[in-house]
């Protein structure tokens, strides 16, 4: 047993929020209190969400990590593995350790087998606010190789890498970087697409809180590539540790060179700045993107011209996401023909997803295109957390769709996932089962794209509109067959007729679900909701034969809707109930059903 | 309100620097009030309309002073599918107001957001920067209650 050389907190946005802090400040306590003299340190996060806070005890030869430690765990940790060099088994997670310089992982769910980390190789294993952790992992190495190549020759590494843009669309890469290189200017622009939109998607935070160096490295090689002067991220508000952790990130790069003038003697000088969203979906959108950098309402243009002729301030720009610009460093360093070995024929490398939704397992994985949306579902994520069936997964948000559970050995590829009427998306991936309801889900998508529609489209304006009527008709139980057709129809005429990606993909959540799911419409049709989510269809009642008359719910009622005499059943007054739910959770011996339709 | 405006000659005065200078003064006052629109419309030399046009466009920007405490209500889809309506709900009846108000005292905003990225502990909400996540409509009445008696940590 080598002696203990640091302590490391994950401590990104999902960390922190599960209690992070207060594990750092217990840990540092408990090694003042004891005179032990190891430096403490943040890391990104490693991917585990559902098990943290995460702490790792790093040795010479190994990681082994600890999961949901809360400050009352610290001092048996401490105790046990720092001072005497006795992992406390029962607790440990994930083990790290290196064979022929690679690092090797396991972990207790199983959870790391099948993935292949490249955009989060560093995440959870580097102090993201220390530029010296990132070098001496490789980092910037790649942009002094690629300040040796010819810009050409860097976007011919590109174009061979088979890399493609994985905010969504999957246009590919270097096909882009060669057309804003070849577009006629004097000054050009790089923008780095950080908006994270999609509700249920945090891939992009994870990157850019956890290893924020390889982002902006990514964006100096493409630059130096395109012929670039200036860069921008342009990242959501919404993220405040991402801002702070780019802030002292780019601050670090340019005092060691990597930024600003005569970057490392090469004679090419860029830099970046940030640019802070202000809250509106649709400027995920590159047009929209652009028109905010610039100072206006975030509203799409037509195209073409293409950003690459005609893009920010007027001038040839090239836009790429968070994950795509993250990959950069690494196919420059290992060369294209290593990432290109991964994947499908069409999709090559890697994609990362955020698990969320009913998963067991939820948090962010990477892994090899082609895998099959079954062994991310259940070999990774583990299955639903409840136990019960997974009903479908829904992928890319609200420009998405739901795939059912017969579509799952689906590989994960852009043309196959298409296929489904889906979208790869930018890697959000929500796991419903069967207590969703998928004509709710519907419907809150429709919610979320009419309040983010920016206005210019009347179909999507309105049209979206008009399909969220329909939709809560439906979760309402008062549609009707000739509703089912007509939400069709407008479906495919808010496609039609939409400008930009938000409005022309807005309908796919509620076809999809239409084309997987009809027979739940219908039922909803017919006053019935089979998952018990839309609150006009259900309603509570109390099991007699299985209250105890504990009065537990009577008190928690919020609306005094229950009644009954201690140790005798309880009653549910049905004009006063609200339907919150709460007695459901608060009885603890099973007796509150929830029926719909006509049952008893 | 003159010499609280001294971050305005900090950016160049060019039309790009109008949501950098909406939010700056956001951060300074919580929101955005008319009379510091018109400086910064003039600063830039852009119509006041323009101002007013992207400061609406953007979900960021409010024109009315904040609660004490702004408690915002995820409404992404991992916080969806795990019962957000239900805390929403919770949540103004507790309060007494709808999402996007104030309390008349002053003392909480409710706010609805599309997704703070903390899926993993769905369903969240966010107490000024805090987070509490896998609550439950009975959890979310406690919390409201802790708060109101200024006995929540946030």
């Amino acid at each position: 047993m080598s002696e203990v050389k640091a302590i490391a907190v994950g401590m990104n946005s999902c960390g922190i929020a599960a209690g992070a802090r207060e594990t750092y400040e217990a840990i540092k306590a408990e090694l003042e209190k004891r005179g032990i003299n190891i430096p403490l340190k943040i890391v990104g996060c490693v991917g585990m969400c559902y098990r943290e806070p995460l702490v790792d005890v790093i040795t010479e030869d190994e990681i082994i990590t600890y999961g949901h430690v809360d400050p009352k765990k610290v001092p048996r940790i401490i105790e046990e593995h720092v001072i005497n060099g006795k992992p406390v088994e029962e607790w440990i997670v994930k083990r790290d350790w290196w064979e022929n310089g690679e690092r090797k992982t396991w972990d207790v769910d199983g959870y790391f087998a099948k993935q292949k980390k490249i955009v989060l190789e560093n995440s959870g294993y580097i102090d993201p606010e220390n530029i010296d952790e990132y070098i001496a992992v490789g980092g910037y190495e790649a942009l002094k190789k690629a300040l040796k190549m010819d810009p050409e020759e860097i976007i011919e590494v590109i174009t061979k890498s088979g890399l493609r843009g994985r905010g969504g669309a999957g246009f590919p890469t270097g096909l882009k970087w060669k057309f804003t290189r070849e577009a006629p200017g004097d000054e050009k622009y790089v923008i780095c697409n950080a908006d994270e939109g999609d509700p249920g998607a945090f891939m992009d935070r994870n990157v850019l809180e956890g290893d924020p160096h390889r982002v902006i490295e990514g964006m100096i090689i493409g630059a130096y590539a395109i012929g670039a002067t200036k860069g921008f991220i342009y990242v959501r508000a919404e993220y405040p540790l991402a801002i702070r952790r780019l802030k002292i990130a780019l601050q670090q790069a340019r005092e060691r060179g990597f930024l600003g003038e005569n970057i490392l003697g090469s004679g090419f000088s860029f830099d970046i700045v940030i640019k802070e969203g202000a809250g509106a979906f649709v400027c995920g959108e590159e047009t929209a993107l652009i028109a905010s950098i610039e100072g206006k309402r975030g509203m799409p243009r037509p195209r073409p011209p293409y950003p690459a002729q005609k893009g920010l301030f007027g001038k040839p720009t090239n836009i790429n996401n968070v994950e795509t610009w993250a990959n950069v460093p690494w196919i420059i360093r290992h060369g294209p023909e290593a990432y290109a070995a991964l994947g499908t024929e069409k999709s090559k490398g890697t994609k990362v997803f955020a698990l969320s939704g009913k998963i067991k397992h939820g948090g962010n994985v990477e892994v090899p295109m082609g895998i099959t949306l079954r062994e991310i579902l259940y070999e990774i994520g583990g299955g639903t957390k409840t136990g019960k069936r997974i009903k479908a997964v829904q992928l890319g948000g609200p420009s998405g769709g739901c795939i059912p559970e017969e579509l799952f050995d689906t590989p994960v590829d852009y043309e196959s996932v298409n296929a489904t009427g889906a979208i790869m998306g930018s890697g959000g991936m929500v796991v419903m089962d069967e207590d969703t309801c998928m004509v709710d889900v519907a419907r809150f998508f429709l919610d979320f794209t009419v309040k983010e529609s920016c206005g210019k489209c009347t179909f999507c304006r309105l049209g979206t509109k008009r399909m969220w009527e329909i939709l809560d008709k439906f979760t309402r139980g008062e549609a009707t067959e000739e509703d089912l057709e007509k939400l069709e129809r407008l479906a495919y005429q808010v496609k039609a007729g939409s400008l930009c990606g938000l409005g022309q993909t807005a309908p796919n959540p509620v076809l999809t679900t239409l084309r997987y799911f009809r027979e739940e419409y219908i039922e909803h049709i017919n006053g019935r909701c089979p998952a018990k989510v839309c609150k006009p269809l259900i309603r509570y009642v109390i099991d007699p034969e299985k209250c105890t008359g504990c009065t537990a719910c009577a008190i928690f009622c919020p609306a005094n809707a229950i009644s009954g005499e201690r140790l005798k059943t309880h009653f549910i007054d049905q004009e006063a109930c609200i339907k919150c739910g709460t007695c459901y959770e608060v009885c603890r011996f099973n007796a509150i059903e929830i029926l719909t339709g006509r049952e008893e | 309100m003159g010499s609280s405006l001294d971050y305005l000659h900090s950016y160049p005065p060019e039309p790009s620097s109008l949501i950098p200078l909406l939010q700056r003064t956001q951060e300074r006052f919580g929101y955005l009030p008319r009379e510091v629109l018109e400086e910064i419309a003039n600063y830039l030399g852009v119509p006041l309309s323009r101002v007013y046009g992207v400061a609406t466009f953007y979900a960021q920007f409010r024109f009315e002073p904040l609660g004490k405490y702004v408690v915002k209500v995820c409404h992404g889809t991992a916080c969806h599918v795990n019962g957000a309506v239900n805390i929403a709900q919770a949540l103004t009846e507790e309060l007494g107001i709808e999402e996007g108000q104030t309390t008349k005292d002053g003392l909480v905003t409710l706010e609805r957001v599309a997704c703070l990225g903390c899926c993993s502990l769905a369903p969240v909400i966010m107490i000024n920067e805090k987070v509490f996540g896998k609550l439950t409509p009975d959890k979310v009445r406690k919390l409201i209650r802790k708060l109101k008696e200024g006995k929540l940590d946030v």
